[in-house]
């Protein structure tokens, strides 16, 4: 490897030739677009680039970049990234996953990735649903959801993914949505830039089990009052004219109100940086999913020391405190004897 | 003092009196002074079980002899009891004549009930035919440690230490090792140095003094190969194995591990070497330990995970991920009686077919077991060896007994060790040319001898490429459905792991007359057991063959004919008979087999027995004066 900055590259040297294969006008066209643009801008190097799926129609993705990746196994994606992260510090390790993938049948990973804080760029593709099994719901779908599986509705209580991110002690937690481009590649890039699990829900449409399940939040005509934009060190304001806004109760909770009724100056002022992630968690409760005004950009983003940095510092602690290993010292290391 | 060719010894006693130290530190005392030896560590599953019952039970056998043995002994000649649990629990073991050695204080009316004895064994004419001595261990321990201060509570647990000196007089074993220990290990905590100190020399001192016992005995130092010898067990020799293969492949080893009983002592081992470059990752669970292990093997590393039976059940979908991604990966089973939860901390050998078999469809994988502790040292670099050579998952299978048992092991010459970073090398530059004239790198295009395909790893920019679960085209490896293909992919992944035969040892067959119309097939861990019956039927004049392996899948090129030129074969496992439905089915061999599945390794008389009514269904006779081992 050399240390000469990358080439420019452009984002068909970061596509790959295999013919992408998701359902004509699914969200991951968009997402897959939005990484592929951003990849030349952020100077990555293709080859120490790696995309790492688990199981599910977004975990195609790794097969459309023109880098290493590798498809996984169904929720095994950030544990087998985990240990690539680790034994190689030199890569930039993607994890591409969805709401089954991730909260459903490898949830647990997932909150061992974030909390161990391992270098990964998480990238959750939520779209309510499961889309290759056609059509079952999911860790996030609706409660009453009608599906194949569920006849008669759901009975679930869903997750909220970014206050699960946030109670795993994720450094950097961010929602995006597959309708913003512009949006998407500044959260991704944020992802990108920082040291540890940086984990990023993208609220992303299956047009074909569960055809606008964002509408009511992402649509171009309910955005200005359905989204609430976070922005660090700005207070949480939203509304076509900025005529809502978010306020901390006495216990602690995010309230919607009126900037009119409260004045501005009660308004919470966002700090993704704050070390406690009280507010972030109280800002990721305003609402369960898209239905009501829902916040979107980075919740979260603390500088935490990296699992492999961590990992790599223990290794080169030993070496200078015990010497490099001697593999003949190791094997006298018990009580020997000699037989002549 | 009488010579002796041979000893048992048990120490047996609560969970929480310190028997597995007691007969550690005896056996490197014996090390030390030049026997041949063999252990057998036996303890509950239970942290601490209800103390004083037959559960609670904690027990260390060791076998010290003059001349090489292979099993820890199968009936303790000496019974060193601390209570009357201790005593229930091992009785029936005991060798004829025996010597019992009991704590007499431990024998009051309540420890008896918890004991579940309905009567004091010492009247009730239980330990009729023993030797009995009844010695009052905590109280002469108490009465020895006054000088050091310790509270009596604490004093009273130093009579390990007395039973340690007082075994140790009987068989003039040298007291400078466990002092100069005990100086060791206690060096920032004086008084309980002192009070070790103490009741150690007290309980040698008893021994010496008391004209209780006839006379000591001595068990004369073994010719052994000359070397310089350490004491290791399965789980350290493996360890040790496993930091060894990556030194020798020049790879940094990653670890990616769960604790599972009895698997978790090569974790802790390998999670002190750190100056070797060694990455240990204690993960959330099995499925993630080897997920972490095998993209550490996709990023280069030597990827390695261990676990026990449950911990292998678990890890199956990824070692057919691993199957399918054709990367090297070492799993190490250290199998332990199931199912399920089973018998934690009692061996077994049930996992053959798992590891052949254990996985959906057509799955093959490299299958390597030690067929002694230090044998583990020498299988986790062979087990690299081919994982690295044919990118391919290898299942090593060690057991509980190979695990904690240990044995004098010789040292080896670094230098003789084999050179790991000759059998593999990375790609490096685009393997194929297409039609139009553009060099491109196909992932799936394998080596022509070993069929394993290149080991692309990311960093290189001429070789990327996207690989996963789905089933790959043969060559390019872009995604595929196409049956043909998937017939073709199926049989070059099983013919590769089948070529590996070309690349082993033959088994060995120990047929000294090249007479012998029984044929004794064992593999892993009953190596030793089976070796001593063989030996101790040889010397009645009756001719009978041992074969041994060491490689479970591919099997040795030449087993086939080994197998098909005897009468019969007889195959001792501790499972139900897996090699032998696996013999019986390549090899059309009527092979029967021994089978006993009690959590403990074999004994050599079970074998012997096994072998003599097969000779004897042969036309053989014996007069059943058969030699010790």
């Amino acid at each position: 490897m050399t240390d000469l900055a990358p080439a420019p590259t452009t984002k068909k040297d970061w596509t790959s030739d295999q013919e992408v294969r998701w359902c004509p006008g699914c969200g991951d066209y968009s997402v897959l677009t939005a990484v592929q643009l951003l990849m030349p801008e952020l100077g990555a190097r293709r080859e120490n680039t790696v995309f790492v799926s688990g199981i599910g129609c977004s975990s195609r993705f790794p097969y459309y970049m023109n880098t290493y990746g590798v498809h996984s196994i169904h929720g095994r994606a950030p544990a087998f990234a985990t240990g690539l992260a680790v034994a190689r510090p030199d890569l930039d390790v993607w994890v591409i996953t969805g709401d089954g993938d991730a909260l459903s049948i490898g949830g647990n990973h997932l909150l061992h990735a974030l909390r161990r804080n391992v270098n990964l760029t998480i990238i959750l593709f939520n779209n309510q649903i499961y889309g290759l099994t056609k059509g079952q719901y999911s860790p996030t779908s609706e409660p009453g959801k009608v599906t194949k599986s569920t006849p008669f509705g759901s009975l679930d209580q869903p997750y909220n993914p970014v206050s699960l991110a946030l109670g795993a002690e994720a450094s950097f937690v961010a929602r995006t949505h597959d309708m913003d481009r512009k949006h998407m590649m500044e959260m991704f890039r944020r992802a990108y830039e920082h040291r540890g699990a940086a984990f990023v829900e993208v609220y992303q449409n299956c047009n074909v089990f569960n055809d606008g399940a964002f509408d009511a939040i992402t649509s171009k005509e309910n955005r200005p009052s359905m989204l609430i934009p976070l922005e660090h060190n700005k207070p949480v304001r939203f509304g076509p004219n900025g005529e809502k806004g978010v306020v901390i109760d006495s216990h602690g909770s995010a309230v919607i109100v009126d900037v009119a009724e409260v004045g501005e100056e009660r308004l919470v002022v966002h700090d993704e940086a704050r070390p406690d992630p009280s507010l972030a968690f109280a800002l990721s409760r305003l609402a369960n999913g898209p239905y009501s005004p829902t916040p979107i950009g980075v919740f979260r983003a603390v500088e935490r020391p990296d699992y492999g940095a961590l990992v790599q510092a223990q290794l080169v602690d030993a070496a200078s405190r015990k010497g490099p290993g001697d593999l003949a010292s190791l094997l006298r290391s018990g009580t020997t004897w000699t037989v002549a | 003092m009488r010579g002796l060719d041979h000893v048992v010894v048990r120490f047996a006693g609560d969970s929480g009196d310190g028997m597995q130290l007691a007969g550690d530190r005896f056996t490197t005392a014996s090390a030390l002074f030049g026997n041949d030896l063999a252990t057998l560590p036996d303890f509950p599953a239970e942290i601490r079980a209800p103390a004083g019952t037959v559960a609670g039970v904690s027990a260390f056998q060791v076998h010290i002899s003059d001349h090489d043995i292979f099993t820890p002994g199968d009936h303790p000649d000496v019974l060193v009891a601390m209570n009357p649990a201790a005593l229930k629990a091992h009785l029936d073991d005991l060798e004829p004549g025996a010597a019992v050695l009991l704590n007499s204080d431990a024998f009051d009316e309540r420890a008896l009930q918890k004991a579940g004895c309905s009567a004091d064994p010492r009247a009730d004419g239980s330990l009729v035919g023993f030797k009995v001595y009844e010695i009052p261990m905590t109280s002469l321990t108490m009465q020895a440690v006054k000088p050091s201060g310790t509270k009596a509570r604490d004093a009273e647990r130093s009579k390990n230490f007395f039973a340690l000196g007082l075994v140790s007089w009987m068989y003039g074993r040298p007291v400078e090792p466990t002092l100069e220990w005990l100086q060791r290990r206690f060096a920032s905590n004086e008084m309980v140095r002192e009070a070790n100190t103490l009741a150690f020399k007290a309980g040698w001192n008893f021994g010496e003094t008391a004209e209780i016992f006839e006379s000591a005995y001595e068990v004369k130092p073994a010719a052994l190969r000359p070397g310089t010898y350490t004491n290791v067990s399965g789980n350290t020799a493996l360890a040790w194995g496993i930091i060894a293969a990556g030194q020798l492949a020049k790879l940094p080893v990653f670890l990616g591990s769960y604790p599972i009983t009895p698997a978790s002592d090569v974790l802790h081992e390998l999670s002190k070497h750190k100056n070797f470059g060694v990455r240990t990752f204690q993960a959330e669970d099995e499925i993630a330990g080897v997920n972490a292990a095998l993209g550490a093997a996709y990023g280069g590393a030597l990827g390695v995970t261990t676990t026990s039976g449950p911990g292998l059940d678990l890890k199956s979908e990824t070692i057919g991920l691993a199957v399918s991604l054709e990367l090297p990966l070492i799993v190490v089973d250290v199998q332990r009686g199931g199912p399920s939860t089973g018998l934690p901390t009692k061996t077994e050998q049930a996992d053959l077919l798992h590891a052949l078999y254990g996985r959906h469809g057509e799955a093959p994988v490299a299958v390597v077991a030690p067929a002694t502790p230090g044998d583990c040292f020498y299988m986790a670099i062979e087990a690299a060896r081919i994982a690295l050579k044919y990118r391919t998952p290898v299942i090593l299978l060690s057991d509980g007994y190979l695990a904690n048992g240990a044995e004098p092991w010789l040292v080896p010459d670094i230098d003789a060790l084999p050179d790991l970073a000759a059998e593999f090398s990375f790609a490096t530059e685009p393997n194929k040319v297409l039609e139009d004239g553009t060099e491109v790198f196909w992932p799936y295009l394998r080596d022509p001898v070993t069929l394993a395909r290149p080991w692309a790893v990311p960093g290189a920019p001429a070789l990327m490429h996207r690989i996963g679960g789905l089933e790959k085209a043969d060559g390019s490896g872009n995604v595929s459905y196409d049956p043909v293909n998937h017939d073709l992919m199926v049989h070059l992944r099983a013919e590769k792991v089948a070529g590996i035969a070309r690349d082993i040892p033959p088994v060995a067959v120990d047929d000294p007359s090249g007479e012998a119309e029984l044929l004794v097939l064992g593999w892993g861990s009953t190596y030793g057991a089976v070796q001593a019956a063989v030996r101790a039927v040889r010397s009645t004049g009756a001719k009978v063959a041992h074969a041994h392996l060491r490689y479970l899948n591919p099997f040795p090129a030449n087993l086939g004919d080994v197998v098909t030129s005897y009468r019969r074969v007889l195959v001792p496992e501790v499972n139900l008979g897996q090699l032998r439905k696996l013999v019986r089915a390549e090899f059309l061999v009527d092979a029967v087999g021994l089978n006993k599945v009690a959590g403990l390794p074999f004994r050599r008389l079970d074998v012997q027995a096994a072998i003599v009514l097969e000779l004897e269904a042969l036309g053989g006779h014996f007069d059943g004066n058969l030699a010790e081992e």
